[in-house]
């Protein structure tokens, strides 16, 4: 099967004042097949959402990106803005966070998703634009189509206005969609909902998803793969059985040690100091300071990614002990 | 992404790391109204005619002896307009500081306390800036009577509601934040809530409207003078100085002086100003 | 999850109200009330974490707010005590702050950012009315008893990370030995690797101090993790109130079970294998709840008594396992 994104060595730079750079994302690989879901999991400053939002373009200016991303073979990296806008929209939908922000709140939802229909394809009539914006209202799940697309943005409630958001994103027939935490602002019914949402999208449509969250239980149930983020770096990749049940790296054990579970008792795992700042990342393995198991070589040397059997970690003392056993 | 941002290297203080912030357009402004100040404080020194002593013959065009030529009395129009400098800038900072005065108290209560008191002084205020500020300058000044002590109270009248407004909104928006409920929940009184935990964090934008203020008071002054309701001729008033200018157009150098010295304060605090508020702004943001 | 023990009551809520008045029309005239929290009663107990938990907009943090009187309550009685809180007058309740304080969501938002940590610690001490040398010695305790180097003192907020700053938060709270802490949301604008050692803090302070927490949070886990006991609330009401092993084993109200159920967990083979119920629809809108069991609109076993009558929150299986609905227990 033909790869639908491809990252190599993928880095990002921000200008940190005097002439230096702070490297935001040093050296990410990532790949993801049609109609995959891969899930990146991280906390705030880890590089997830950037590592993205560089693959569209859509960094702040001044960010210096190098390194390869192929989106079935086409190299993003440094490829014109004119053909980047073309793609974004039509074969990469997106969807964010906040909602809200993604629409233009003075005109009508259903004026919005048939102008994105349109702009990609000038022989569509604007009646047949809006027509196919209601059956994508049908396709997420919005409940009377035909008299929600003549809404404005703020009749929308929030969990309406991300599905609203998803119909926007789905309007030309993506083959990747990147979705950037998309359920950390609703609430926990809405949530399942929307989870549920993505989860028949990617059944039914064959559509590949990139997932990026900070909540394990959100790529528990709908990712394929999933790599941990820390630092700008994956710190571990693999299937997402093997990451929750073969855990190798120290972080990510700690990750799912710290999530208060519905079941299970005792004490939380807790993960002393906080994540590095961009600007002052730690010598060696950037988790080091914090993890439990550091040994002078951690220091030393940045640990590369190796297979460890399940996954594939970058630690120097992998945890050899499967968790499976632990979890059941 | 908020905790990744901790301190700064570098410990100078508050000051000085707002000055070396300041875009050169605002530096530029800051040196003219340094300049005017040291003016001010300094004009008893420098070797000047007297501005009130004939020292020439009248209706000297500029020459080496008088830089910026003599009037219709044979006064030294450049002596007269460093030393108009006396009058105008210490009665801007004083309109502006009581202006500032006045309506940040006022409207810190009004937005602080609402209801009634709310009610009552932001009606006081919307009279207030119902009147073209001009107008209802010189309908003041004309019923206290003309003098530049009269002209200031009703430059202060004409300004505090700027004041109390940017006030009031700025405390409006302030008192929600969780740090204020915090303070009332530890059990801080209201005054000590305002006094200690909303005032502080509502300053920026009254600095800079009262530094941008200030070149339009300094105008303001000047055009009560000009008409007649500010200082009393024989001062060398910068409004007054237009004034007389005016009716001899074509002895230009009269107005001239006085003209250029309103247009450097005006610019230079629309400079620094708009400087202010774009560090405050990026800061913000 | 813990055992309660016998018990003496340190807050009791009874039959309390907020309404927010609606206003509308051309004249901005008053058109209506939104009931934030509509006859909510309830008690803590002396040393116990009493969660509450519900969506956004089911009136959580207003009660947690008007408890503390830092919103104005409509009607209803608050007790610490034996101190009657909803009656007292300005100079009472400056002093019953002593016993009662709060901890909020945003670290940053809840700290003055003008002030350095030790006068954020020691604006929390005014009541005490300490002298000068006593109060440094006190501020240096608390920064200790939250696991803070002592260097933090003359640190300014947004010199410091999120978890630090919820910490100083935490601090402030504890500075006059309370005997409630309302934590309204305290670790949710925390990563989760900071989340669990603030959790655990909070655990660790409450054996040592022996204050009671009233817990308000959106996320079931934390809550679990945390309460002796949890309330769940839907549309200014309570739903549900039962000890923590009750609730989570054995949810009796439909609302309970769906928010249970929708919660994704970290462990993909429970993920695949579980079944969700999924709520019908969309929220009400708050300012037009529906009539009877307001949870009736969205409910798999609604029937058209729940449109008709309010169902009481009372004891169903044990006393102390309280539930409002007329049709209690699983769902088929």
């Amino acid at each position: 099967m033909n790869t639908l994104l491809e990252t190599k060595d993928l880095r990002i730079e921000f200008p940190a004042g005097d002439g230096k750079w702070a490297e935001a994302l040093c050296g990410v690989d990532l790949s993801l097949d049609p109609g995959e879901v891969l899930g990146i999991v991280g906390e705030s400053g880890s590089g997830k959402s950037i590592a993205m939002m560089a693959l569209l373009q859509l960094l702040p200016k001044g960010a210096r990106v190098t390194g390869s991303a192929r989106f079935k073979g086409k190299e993003l990296i440094g490829m014109a803005p004119s053909r980047i806008r073309q793609l974004r929209g039509k074969s990469i939908g997106c969807v964010f966070q906040d909602p809200l922000s993604a629409f233009n709140s003075v005109l009508r939802i259903g004026d919005q998703i048939a102008e994105a229909i349109t702009l990609h394809d000038r022989s569509i009539s604007k009646r047949a634009a809006l027509k196919e914006a209601e059956r994508l209202f049908e396709l997420v799940a919005i409940p009377q189509p035909a008299k929600r697309v003549s809404q404005y943005p703020h009749e929308f409630s929030g969990g309406m206005r991300q599905r609203a958001m998803i119909a926007m994103a789905l309007a030309n027939r993506p083959e990747l969609l990147i979705a950037d935490e998309p359920t950390t602002a609703l609430d926990v019914t809405v949530q399942a909902q929307i989870l549920d949402l993505l989860r028949d999208l990617r059944k039914d449509l064959g559509i590949g998803l990139v997932l990026i969250t900070h909540d394990l239980g959100v790529v528990a149930g709908l990712a394929d793969k999933i790599a941990v983020m820390y630092g700008g770096r994956i710190v571990e990749r693999g299937t997402t059985d093997d990451v929750f049940y073969h855990t190798a790296h120290p972080y990510t054990a700690g990750l799912i040690g710290a999530v208060p579970s519905l079941d299970g008792d005792g004490p939380l795992q807790q993960i002393d100091g906080t994540p590095p700042s961009i600007f002052n990342r730690p010598a060696g393995c950037s988790f080091h300071p914090r993890c439990s198991y550091t040994q002078p070589a951690c220091q030393a040397g940045v640990p590369s990614l190796m297979n460890t059997g399940h996954t594939d970690c970058a630690c120097h003392f992998p945890l050899v002990k499967p968790r499976a056993e632990v979890a059941e | 992404m908020a905790d990744t941002t901790a301190s700064l290297p570098g410990q100078t203080s508050g000051a000085m790391r707002l000055v070396r912030k300041l875009p050169p357009t605002a530096m530029i402004g800051a040196l003219i109204l340094l300049f005017w100040i040291f003016t001010v404080l300094t004009i008893q020194f420098w070797p000047l005619a007297n501005p009130l002593d004939m020292v020439g013959r009248r209706l000297q065009p500029p020459s080496a002896a008088h830089w910026l030529g003599t009037d219709a009395l044979g006064r030294d129009v450049f002596s007269r307009t460093m030393h108009g400098a006396v009058w105008s800038i210490p009665i801007a900072f004083l309109v502006v500081a009581c202006a500032v005065a006045v309506g940040s108290v006022l409207g810190a209560l009004s937005g602080f306390f609402g209801g009634w008191t709310d009610g009552i002084i932001m009606r006081l205020v919307d009279v207030t800036v119902a009147f073209p500020p001009i107008l209802l300058a010189m309908a003041v000044a004309a019923m206290l009577g003309p003098g530049l002590t009269n002209a200031s109270v009703a430059m202060v009248i004409v300004w505090w509601p700027i004041y109390a407004r940017l006030m009031r909104a700025q405390v409006l928006e302030v008192k929600e934040r969780e740090h204020v409920e915090a303070a009332i929940a530890g059990g801080a009184g209201p005054l000590r809530v305002l006094r200690v935990h909303v005032l502080p964090l509502c300053w920026t934008p009254t600095l800079i409207n009262a530094t941008m203020d200030f070149g339009q008071v300094v105008l303001l002054a000047a055009s009560l003078s000009f008409i007649g309701l500010g200082a009393k001729p024989p001062s060398p008033e910068w409004g007054s100085m237009i004034s007389e200018g005016a009716t001899r157009f074509y002895s230009w150098w009269i107005a001239f002086g006085p003209g250029m010295a309103i247009l450097t304060v005006v610019l230079a605090t629309s400079f620094l100003g708009d400087g202010l508020r774009d560090v405050f702004d990026r800061r913000s943001s | 999850m813990k055992d309660t023990m016998p018990y003496e009551t340190v807050l009791s809520v009874r039959n309390l109200i907020k309404e927010f008045p609606m206003r509308g029309g051309l004249l901005g005239g008053e058109v209506g009330a939104v009931q934030a929290v509509s006859d909510i009663s309830f008690d803590i107990r002396a040393g116990e974490t009493f969660g509450l938990v519900g969506e956004s907009g089911c009136g959580k943090s207003t009660l947690g707010r008007s408890i503390l009187r830092l919103i104005e309550p409509t009607s209803g009685t608050v007790m610490l005590g034996d101190k009657d809180v909803t009656a007292a007058g300005s100079e009472d309740l400056r002093q019953l702050r002593r016993e009662m304080q709060i901890v909020f969501q945003d670290p940053m938002g809840s700290l003055h950012p003008k002030m350095t940590v030790s006068q954020i610690l020691a604006e929390g001490l005014r009541l005490a009315n300490l002298p000068r040398s006593e109060l440094t010695a006190q501020i240096a305790r608390l920064i200790d008893m939250v696991r803070l180097p002592a260097d933090m003192v003359d640190r300014y907020p947004h010199e410091l990370s999120g978890g630090q700053r919820q910490r100083i938060g935490i601090a402030r709270a504890l500075s006059l030995n309370p005997k409630l802490i309302v934590l309204d949301e305290p670790v949710s604008a925390l990563d989760v690797s900071i989340q669990a050692g603030v959790l655990n803090l909070l655990e660790e302070l409450q054996s040592e101090l022996g204050c009671a927490y009233l817990f308000i949070a959106h996320d079931l886990g934390v809550v679990r993790h945390i309460s002796h006991r949890v309330a769940v609330m839907y549309l200014g009401r309570i739903v549900e109130l039962a000890p923590v092993q009750d609730l989570y084993a054995n949810p009796q109200h439909p609302y309970t079970q769906t928010l249970l159920s929708a919660i994704p967990r970290a462990d993909p083979r429970l993920e695949r294998e579980r079944k969700r119920i999924v709520p019908k629809g969309d929220l009400p809108s708050p300012m037009d709840p529906p009539p009877g069991c307001r949870f009736h609109t969205r409910c798999p076993k609604a029937t058209p008594l729940c449109a008709m009558e309010t169902p009481p929150l009372a004891a169903k299986n044990s006393a102390d396992a309280l539930v409002a609905c007329h049709h209690p227990g699983p769902v088929a």
